[in-house]
């Protein structure tokens, strides 16, 4: 009893204490900060929308700050694939950018749920100081296709929505944002004064001045007739062999993400008038793969595809692949994409016998967003202390896999991600001990068994096991 | 790599014969056979196993052109339910596979797998690809399925060389081996990706005649039982085990006219048809059939005259008095013969026995078919064989087998008898259906491995006679020198040294020549899949329609889970193999009334067909059309049979109907039911809109050459859903009743 109520005034006081710390930080930093000036620039042209966010930081406080905080509508906060940050150094010409570290912010959330994201600085801002930050913001599903269901001969519209006022907890002093349509054809859009539409881009400000968390939502209604291709699930087996190549096998089930195919499908009209009939429908993949590349096959769960063309260069190949059929809205497809490549291209030996894998973690699948990722790093049988290193965060575990005349079986690292977009596509690296000896492993089995085989034969001719006498 | 490989078929073939020339002209594998002091029976063994070996990696490859040219994919129809039955025993185990009700056929009514299939083929395969996976090769079955009936076909080989050693001498063997290796009537069947009953039918087949004959020559208990395992193995992978069961007690009974009954034979057939007939039962689908259908009713009747026969010597042997016996022999066959029709009389009448199925009838009677059962004569391959297909696939052994047959009579025993009745019986069979050129290859390729073996060693040692002065040394070298001396019994003077050689020459120009036909067919003629299509393009390159698996992969990916697709029976293993969805008839034709229901619905007008379809529960028609790339066997040239079964049942449907004059066709001219049946409407919707050919008018059909009849075609109850970018498959949705206003 005793030691409970002990261990109940602990949790007490520490609980007091986090809760002094948070609202000592909320009540300090938010204010100390503002923004002089804030261009946003939307780029709606694929079914991946893309954020720049310019921000211009000054410390008007007492105290030197170490983040900057932004804030998203908890509607968007579901769809961000990535943040990426980085404040610019130097004027003009001499820019460079210096990359910053993104996490999610320890403070509580803001008023109506807004959830907060915090850039740690590298120098903290002095009072006084001001800084230029510079965030791409990834955000996947935030088309929504309106109509929801379109026949052949429709084009596809979508429904963006954002809000006309950056979310920030600091005020914001001037601001504009521009929203870029892939084509002139924009059914509707809100208008929040000044706003005006020059040909394919969407300005809204303008506005000055506005106070922490102000929001103005909008709706664009626009075009969009990009491929909206979304690998639902992806699968990369990475195959490890010390006899000299990585083996890769990826499992792809793509769906077009668009608006739901409706009625017939007609192939005169899809044959005959190209430029009318299914222009938001796709038939055309492309994928980058590494430069030497070989043995690459491309198929699925009833045979092999024959619609393939493979380039392969210098510095990247490009297997452009085409599905079964034309994928409409709705419509589906998984196939299965192989291909060999040179070992020491991607595998490097760090100090002491630990080598390691340097392979490129996203989908080579141009402009698509992947749902859900799952790389399995499949190391050589009688490999030890595999670990991955991976950039962002991802979750792993480890797993066994048998192969061809495998006994204790390969250990397999296993990444697990989800939203998963092209910017995703950087190198990771598993790093695994492993005895050279263990390669001869299955040769020698191979070769005991045979030499088995023939002492056998040798045995059953020159033994006479008849009982009667001949 | 195919002419590499075929150069070895008559080197082997005729290596054993022409060892000795080899010998000579090889002086440095003599001198090193030499140098490891092999006996000459060691040295003939060594030739003997090598020449088995490469005849066995032979039959392998030759069947490898398939998967080479195209890729390593189940072909044709029936091979799809094969494995789509063996993916599903590898899945869920044998006892699952037993009992498997599968809704996906047949809708509504589905189809008891387990009871409707002779399992043979899966098991074999399902234990090929566990015993793999035990020994931790990481294989596909799809790989496993594709190859099994390549492996088996060189197994087929090494059971061959067995039978014609038994038959003949080991020469025999070897020649018979080497030509079913590569014999185009065997190849048909048994091609990478053919996964069907007979590649491994075959070699069971053999099996269990070669075992039947080692049991009659040896008497021997032991082999009685291994051929009533082989005939139970045959039992469980195909129907054709009839064939054996027919063929045994007639081979039988000819043996006991001919005074040939032994006591052999009596404990050979005894064991292998008691034994066999438990163990045929044990497969649910022949069961009691065994002992009650009139197709077994022979091996019955026979094993009971063995046992009067058998009872008849012994009282025979305990009577002295001949008299006596010839009036307790009249008794005893009267009272049998009388028991015996009384029996028969009794059970068909009660229909404890029942009747030969049409397809027994349509065997011995090749225009029965044509007449009672159109679904059987619907079928290509259940069509007499045309003299054409003889040649094509059998080629010398044509002239062969004539040859080999005198061979067997010149030396009459019981297993020449056998093999003599196999040739014959099979070749009727032959003849009367195509598919069952498959029976008698086997046949063909061990008589005239006979002939071929006995013509050769005649030449040889009528060559060798004359040299033997001088090259006594080098005949040490031969085969066997003892087989030689034995087959002198056919020395025929008058050739001369030069004829001799002459004709060598020419017998190695003939097996050649079989070698590169053989060779030309199967990479030709049948190692296509047909599933996929392929073409010459305008420039020679080759051109691709992959059409079926587009549309199939369509409906798995695109259609609900449980919708159910109406199509020609052709085409309902594929779609239920490679769709993965429900439908309502496929190729195994049990319900002729479902089928004709379809074939009904093909062939009434939109809104007849709709009410059919409403009842059947359909969701998707699916047809095949091959007016745009003038591929010809379509639904259009099939509509007449499908007609012809539907007329069959519903009365309502008349050929003539369809027909101008007794002519079919589709252009202007046709008749106008044909102009507006569903068939004609679904193959030709929109069709009148595109232009297939330079300078010919919109709508021109290139399959039947013609500009269609009706090119306005309206569809009201149904809408299309997909069209494959060759318009080989299409597929039309049924529209529910409350979207039509």
């Amino acid at each position: 009893m005793e030691g409970l109520r002990r261990l109940r005034i602990a949790l007490i006081l520490s609980f007091l204490a986090v809760f002094a710390s948070h609202c000592s930080a909320s009540s300090s930093s938010p204010q100390e900060l503002q923004i002089i000036s804030a261009e946003r620039r939307i780029d709606l042209s694929s079914h991946i929308v893309k954020v720049f966010l310019t921000l211009k930081v000054e410390n008007i406080g007492t105290v030197t700050a170490s983040e900057v905080v932004l804030a998203f509508p908890p509607t968007q906060v579901e769809n961000i694939a990535l943040v990426k940050a980085s404040s610019v150094v130097g004027k003009r010409k001499k820019k460079t950018y210096v990359p910053l570290p993104v996490s999610p912010s320890t403070q509580p959330n803001g008023p109506n749920g807004a959830q907060l994201i915090s850039i740690s600085l590298k120098d903290p801002l002095n009072p006084g100081e001001t800084l230029t930050v510079e965030v791409l913001l990834i955000l996947t599903h935030a088309l929504e296709p309106f109509p929801a269901e379109i026949s052949q001969s429709d084009s596809q519209l979508v429904y963006y929505r954002d809000s006309a006022l950056i979310l920030s907890p600091y005020p914001v002093k001037e601001q504009a944002t521009y929203i870029k349509t892939p084509s002139s054809k924009v059914e509707s859009y809100t208008v929040v004064d000044p706003t005006n539409r020059v040909n394919t881009e969407l300005k809204y400000g303008k506005y000055n001045d506005q106070a922490p968390y102000s929001y103005s939502p909008i709706i664009v209604h626009f075009e969009n007739n990009h491929p909206f291709a979304v690998v639902e699930e992806l699968l990369r087996e990475v195959e490890i062999s010390h006899w000299g190549s990585v083996q890769i096998t990826e499992h792809y089930k793509l769906v077009h993400a668009g608006a739901r195919h409706k009625g017939i499908f007609s192939r005169v009209e899809y044959q005959s008038r190209p430029s009318i009939s299914g222009v938001s429908s796709f038939k055309h993949l492309l994928l980058r793969l590494p430069p030497r590349v070989h043995s690459v096959y491309y198929r699925d769960g009833i045979g092999n595809i024959s619609t393939s063309h493979l380039r392969i260069g210098a510095k990247k190949s490009e297997l452009e692949i085409e599905p079964r059929y034309p994928l409409f809205g709705g419509w589906k497809a998984t196939f299965v994409i192989g291909y060999g490549l040179p070992l020491q291209d991607f595998l490097f030996e760090s100090s002491k016998g630990v080598r390691y894998l340097n392979f490129s973690f996203g989908c080579p699948l141009a402009d698509t967003l992947v749902e859900k990722l799952t790389i399995k790093v499949v190391l050589p049988e009688g490999s030890k202390n595999a670990s991955a290193v991976v950039p962002f965060p991802v979750e792993q575990h480890l797993e066994t896999s048998y192969s061809y005349l495998d006994v204790v079986g390969r250990p397999v690292v296993v990444l697990e991600k989800k939203n998963v977009v092209p910017e995703h596509n950087i190198p990771f690296q598993v790093y695994y001990n492993f005895n050279p000896i263990f390669m001869l492993a299955e040769p020698l089995m191979l070769v005991s068994v045979f030499f088995l085989f023939f002492v056998a034969c040798l045995a059953y001719l020159h033994v006479d096991l008849s009982i009667r006498k001949s | 790599m195919g002419g590499s490989t075929h150069q070895n078929t008559p080197v082997s073939s005729t290596a054993q014969v022409s060892s000795s020339n080899n010998m000579k002209a090889d002086l440095p594998f003599s001198f090193s056979l030499k140098t490891f002091k092999l006996k000459t029976k060691q040295q003939e063994l060594l030739i003997r196993v090598t020449i088995l070996g490469l005849v066995y990696i032979l039959a392998f490859i030759t069947r490898l052109f398939s998967v080479l040219r195209y890729e390593s994919m189940i072909h044709e129809f029936d091979p799809y339910f094969n494995y789509r039955t063996t993916l599903f025993l590898t899945e869920n185990g044998f006892y699952e596979f037993w009992n498997w009700f599968d809704s996906e056929s047949w809708y509504p009514l589905g189809r008891i797998i387990g009871g409707t299939l002779y399992p043979g083929l899966m098991v074999t395969a399902a234990l090929i690809y566990w015993t793999l996976r035990f020994l931790r090769f990481a294989v596909h079955i799809r790989e496993v399925c594709v190859l099994t009936a390549p492996f088996f076909a060189s197994n087929t080989t090494i059971v061959a060389y067995f039978f014609g050693k038994e038959l003949w001498d080991s020469g025999a063997g070897l020649v018979a081996a080497a030509l079913i290796a590569i014999c185009p009537g065997y190849i048909s069947r048994s091609v990478a990706g053919s996964y069907d009953n007979e590649g491994v039918a075959i070699f069971a087949l053999l099996l269990t005649f070669y075992l039947f004959v080692k049991a009659v020559n040896t008497g021997s208990l032991a082999w009685a039982l291994a051929s009533a395992f082989g005939y139970f193995y045959m039992v469980s992978a195909w129907g054709g085990y009839v064939f054996i069961i027919n063929l045994i007690p007639l081979y039988v009974l000819v043996l006991l006219i001919t005074g040939r009954y032994s006591m052999r034979l009596y404990v050979a057939y005894n064991c292998m048809y008691v034994l066999g007939m438990l163990l045929a039962m044990q497969i649910q689908f022949v069961g009691f059939q065994h002992v009650q259908s009139g197709e077994h009713m022979a091996a019955m009747g026979v094993f009971f005259l063995m046992q009067v026969f058998y009872f008849l010597g012994w009282v025979k042997h305990l009577l002295s008095d001949t008299k006596l016996f010839q009036a307790f022999l009249r008794v005893t066959l009267t009272c049998t013969i009388g028991l015996g029709g009384l029996a028969l009389g009794v059970g068909m009448a009660s229909g404890y026995i029942s009747p030969w199925t049409g397809r027994f009838y349509s065997l011995l009677d090749p225009t029965y078919a044509k007449d009672h059962i159109p679904i059987i004569a619907s079928v290509s391959e259940h069509q007499p064989t045309a003299w054409s297909s003889f040649m094509f696939d059998f080629h010398i052994l044509l002239f062969l087998f004539p040859a080999g047959l005198y061979f067997c009579f010149k030396r009459l025993s019981d297993t020449t008898i056998f093999i003599v009745m196999y040739g014959l019986t099979s070749m009727y069979f032959a003849s009367v259906m195509v598919r069952l050129i498959l029976v008698a290859t086997p046949a063909m390729c061990l008589i005239s491995g006979i002939s071929v073996s006995a013509t050769l060693k005649n030449l040889t040692s009528l060559i060798r006679t004359k040299n033997k002065t001088l090259h006594t040394g080098s005949s040490k070298g031969t085969v066997s020198a003892k087989a030689s001396s034995k087959a002198s019994f056919d020395q025929s003077p008058p050739f001369g040294k030069k004829t001799a050689i002459a004709l060598l020459v020419g017998a190695f120009y003939l097996l050649s020549q079989y070698a590169m036909h053989c060779t030309w067919v199967t990479s030709e003629a049948y190692s296509s899949p047909s599933i996929v299509l392929a073409a010459r393009g305008a420039h020679g390159d080759r051109i691709i329609f992959d059409d079926y698996r587009e549309a199939y992969f369509w409906l798995r990916q695109n259609t609900p889970q449980d919708a159910k697709v109406m199509s020609w029976w052709d085409y309902g293993y594929q779609i239920t193999a490679m769709g993965n969805r429900t439908v309502i008839v496929d190729n195994n034709t049990w319900n002729n009334t479902h089928i004709a229901t379809v074939g009904r619905a093909m062939s009434s007008y939109e809104d007849e067909a709709y009410e059919i379809m409403r009842s059947l529960d359909v969701d998707y028609v699916l047809v095949v059309f091959g007016g745009v790339t003038g591929y010809s066997s379509d639904d259009i040239n099939k509509f007449l049979w499908m007609v012809r079964i539907g007329g069959g049942v519903f009365p309502v449907i008349k050929e003539p109907d369809y027909l101008v004059n007794g002519e079919y066709r589709v252009d202007k001219g046709a008749a106008p039911k044909m102009l507006n049946c569903l068939m004609y409407k679904l193959s030709y919707y929109r069709f009148g809109e595109l232009t297939t050919e330079y300078g010919k008018p919109p709508g021109y059909d290139r399959a039947r050459g013609v500009e269609i009849g009706n090119k306005d075609v309206k569809l009201h109850h149904l809408e299309e859903a997909f069209t494959t970018s060759n318009w080989i498959v299409r597929i039309y949705k049924v529209k529910s009743p409350s979207n039509r206003w």
